[in-house]
């Protein structure tokens, strides 16, 4: 088509014009950089991720080795030290058992520590794959995977906790993970079914489908890279509100029990001591609201990295 | 491939519809020269009857259906290599789905679509996947076809793994590198993402995966709707450069008629899930027969003031009825002016009208009315 070459040419010009400009831009920000770079990029300059995540990682480092920080044994309770304030060398007091909160504090990151993330991690992959199916294939499956969800939905956590773990009899971090498996996971399946039915629909999947991408690669390629990121904040969030779960049912006795240690179980027996010795809950309080917090923190930090939409 | 299951060999009707169109000597050499272009020219995809109903349905868990939304409904043409058949038809008439039934990527209600003879609509699996190898798609939205976790290259190379055979792997970057080249785009953006381009440049990208497995047929879904004007021209132009270079049959579906005039040999005309007329495309935008043609023509914006205050405007009164509940008859009688107690009760066919079938005149081209009569509103023309 001889009146169209000239539109060409100028289009392939204006191609190889534009060209070298943009690749030169692009060279002094270092390598092509995909959505998941930029949202590091964008976490990396918010002092919020950082103050969060430090927190965090010291947990996960105390939880692991306890015993760098806190030399005692939170175990050896000397009874004579009943309720005693703060002294030298023992800066948080002692509980009614005679045990020094500072050690009991700090051995009972690692109770919160596992907790959180066993049942996220069950959570998340639970939730993802059961919410991830129902929303790419739909149909039946859908239909029943939602009802099962609505039900657990139905049941109030805390008097399910009450209720299951009191009947299991366990008080392990294993019974009180699965339990918050249990019931945790609707509401990410929930989440990640959106996130796919929203990914299913665009055109970029129906492309792959046309060429001939079977279920499999269309999932894996195409749909879980793009409806990933809710799953990730919401998780990271649930990381917390998870520990203040234990902490709660542990309080309430169904959770951990003694002797393990644990920031719920020390809260409970301060509770009941609140007037005489106020320094016996505020320690373990302290730690899980600041825990609890970090994990928030940090997931509204990677939500604002992740949102395309404020982008 | 079974030859035998084509509903009509095309020759033939030329041949019989040389045959039937009178004696006058001239009118017969026409026929016959124009028999003698089909021939050489045998369609690569035949649409017959194309049928796809949306059931609408009622219950949470017991679903019963109370209806169906007619998307397309008894679609028929053909297309031949090289050609490029321009859709046109405003919002909801049912274009897109007509795309995506060609595609299999959504199953048809009833009718067939013949590739080479062989229904597709009916295949699955292998046999599927080795007839996508040659029907690809550009779609509408470069901004929701790129997947926005992918570099280009792996967005150009996909089709390359779901068809291993189309290349060996060590020729896939080159493979990719030259398509981006055919394309328009600097080979070294490869490693980049699709956010880091611009619509015209992403939609770019788009026709260079659908070139990639080389393909005869490209779908192209309203490829430039969403463009500037001035990259639209950029994109059209580059369309058929590959056209030509790679002897592609287009089916283009637009509502922009003017661009679908510039780069269509010929045109089909939907409403409401049928087609109205379809012919050349200086058939449809000079001779236009079908009521609904002239009045969709006679909205085009004409840029010569002098011109636009003597032409006439056909301005319809009403909606486009909803395709749930279409109308009886003739689906254009409700916003038609020239619609009588026939149009109500009998459906009109797509064919060539009565009144030209004996004539050799530019209207004498398919046109689903009862009362086809050619109209200028062009003006210009």
């Amino acid at each position: 088509m001889p009146e169209n070459t000239d539109s060409v040419i100028l289009d392939s010009a204006a191609a190889a014009t534009s060209g070298p400009a943009l690749i030169a831009d692009v060279d002094k920000r270092d390598k092509p950089r995909s959505l998941w770079n930029d949202a590091w990029y964008d976490l990396r300059r918010k002092p919020v991720f950082y103050i969060s995540a430090l927190v965090i990682l010291f947990l996960i480092v105390i939880a692991i080795w306890p015993g760098l920080i806190a030399t005692g044994d939170p175990l050896q309770c000397q009874l004579i030290n009943s309720l005693n304030g703060p002294s030298s060398g023992h800066w948080f007091g002692y509980d009614q058992q005679g045990c020094d909160v500072y050690t009991r504090t700090v051995y009972g990151a690692r109770a919160s520590v596992e907790v959180g993330i066993f049942s996220t991690v069950g959570v998340a992959v639970l939730g993802a794959v059961l919410g991830g199916l129902s929303g790419y294939f739909g149909g039946w499956l859908d239909a029943i995977l939602s009802r099962i969800s609505d039900i657990f939905f139905g049941i109030p956590i805390l008097l399910g906790g009450v209720v299951f773990l009191s009947a299991v009899k366990g008080g392990s971090v294993t019974t009180v993970s699965t339990f918050i498996i249990l019931l945790g996971w609707p509401q990410l399946a929930r989440i990640a079914r959106g996130a796919v039915i929203t990914a299913k629909e665009q055109d970029y999947v129906l492309a792959a489908k046309a060429l001939g991408a079977g279920h499999g690669r269309v999932l894996l390629r195409h749909i879980a890279p793009n409806a990933l990121a809710p799953v990730i904040v919401w998780s990271t969030i649930a990381l917390g509100t998870f520990i203040s779960l234990e902490a709660t049912l542990s309080f309430l006795g169904v959770g951990l029990k003694p002797p393990a240690v644990s920031w719920g179980i020390d809260i409970s027996s301060a509770s009941e001591q609140i007037r005489n010795a106020p320094h016996m809950l505020l320690w373990p309080a302290g730690a899980l609201s600041v825990t609890v917090l970090a994990f928030i923190l940090l997931g509204d930090a990677v939500r604002d990295a992740l949102d395309p939409k404020l982008r | 491939m079974s030859d035998t299951t084509l509903p009509k060999d095309p020759e033939d009707a030329a041949a019989t519809a040389a045959e039937a169109a009178v004696p006058d000597a001239a009118t017969a050499l026409v026929a016959e020269a124009a028999a003698a272009q089909l021939a050489d020219r045998e369609p690569i995809l035949q649409v017959r009857n194309l049928v796809k109903h949306f059931p609408l349905t009622q219950g949470i868990i017991v679903k019963r259906q109370i209806g169906a939304v007619k998307a397309v409904d008894g679609v028929s043409f053909d297309l031949y290599a090289g050609e490029t058949l321009g859709i046109v038809g405003e919002s909801g008439c049912g274009k897109s789905t007509v795309a995506k039934l060609l595609m299999n990527l959504e199953q048809v209600t009833a009718g067939e679509v013949f590739y080479k003879g062989q229904d597709i609509t009916k295949l699955s699996g292998r046999a599927l996947k080795a007839v996508r190898r040659n029907i690809q798609m550009v779609f509408q939205d470069p901004y929701t076809s790129l997947n926005p976790r992918m570099t280009v290259g792996d967005i150009i190379g996909e089709p390359f793994d779901i068809h291993p055979e189309v290349a060996p792997k060590g020729d896939r970057r080159k493979r990719v590198e030259e398509l981006l080249d055919v394309v328009g785009l600097n080979p070294e953006y490869i490693n980049r993402y699709p956010h880091q381009f611009s619509g015209g440049q992403r939609q770019r990208i788009g026709i260079a995966r659908g070139l990639a497995l080389n393909p005869e047929i490209i779908i192209c879904d309203e490829p430039v709707s969403a463009l500037d004007v001035s990259v639209q021209a950029q994109v059209i132009n580059l369309m058929e450069k590959l056209q030509d270079e790679f002897n592609l049959s287009y089916i283009f579906i637009a509502h922009d008629l003017s661009i679908v005039r510039h780069i269509s040999d010929r045109v089909g005309v939907m409403y409401l899930g049928k087609i109205a007329e379809i012919g050349s495309d200086a058939e449809i935008y000079e001779h236009p027969t079908h009521p609904y043609t002239q009045a969709l023509l006679s909205a085009v914006p004409v840029p010569d003031p002098e011109a636009r205050e003597h032409r006439e405007r056909i301005i319809l009164s009403g909606d486009v009825p909803s395709p749930a509940n279409p109308p009886s008859g003739c689906r254009f009688r409700t916003r038609c002016w020239k619609a009588e107690d026939r149009c109500a009760l009998e459906e009109p066919l797509l064919a060539i009208p009565t009144r030209f079938a004996n004539v050799d005149t530019p209207a004498k081209h398919e046109s689903a009315c009862h009362f086809a009569e050619e109209k200028d509103v062009v003006g210009a023309a």
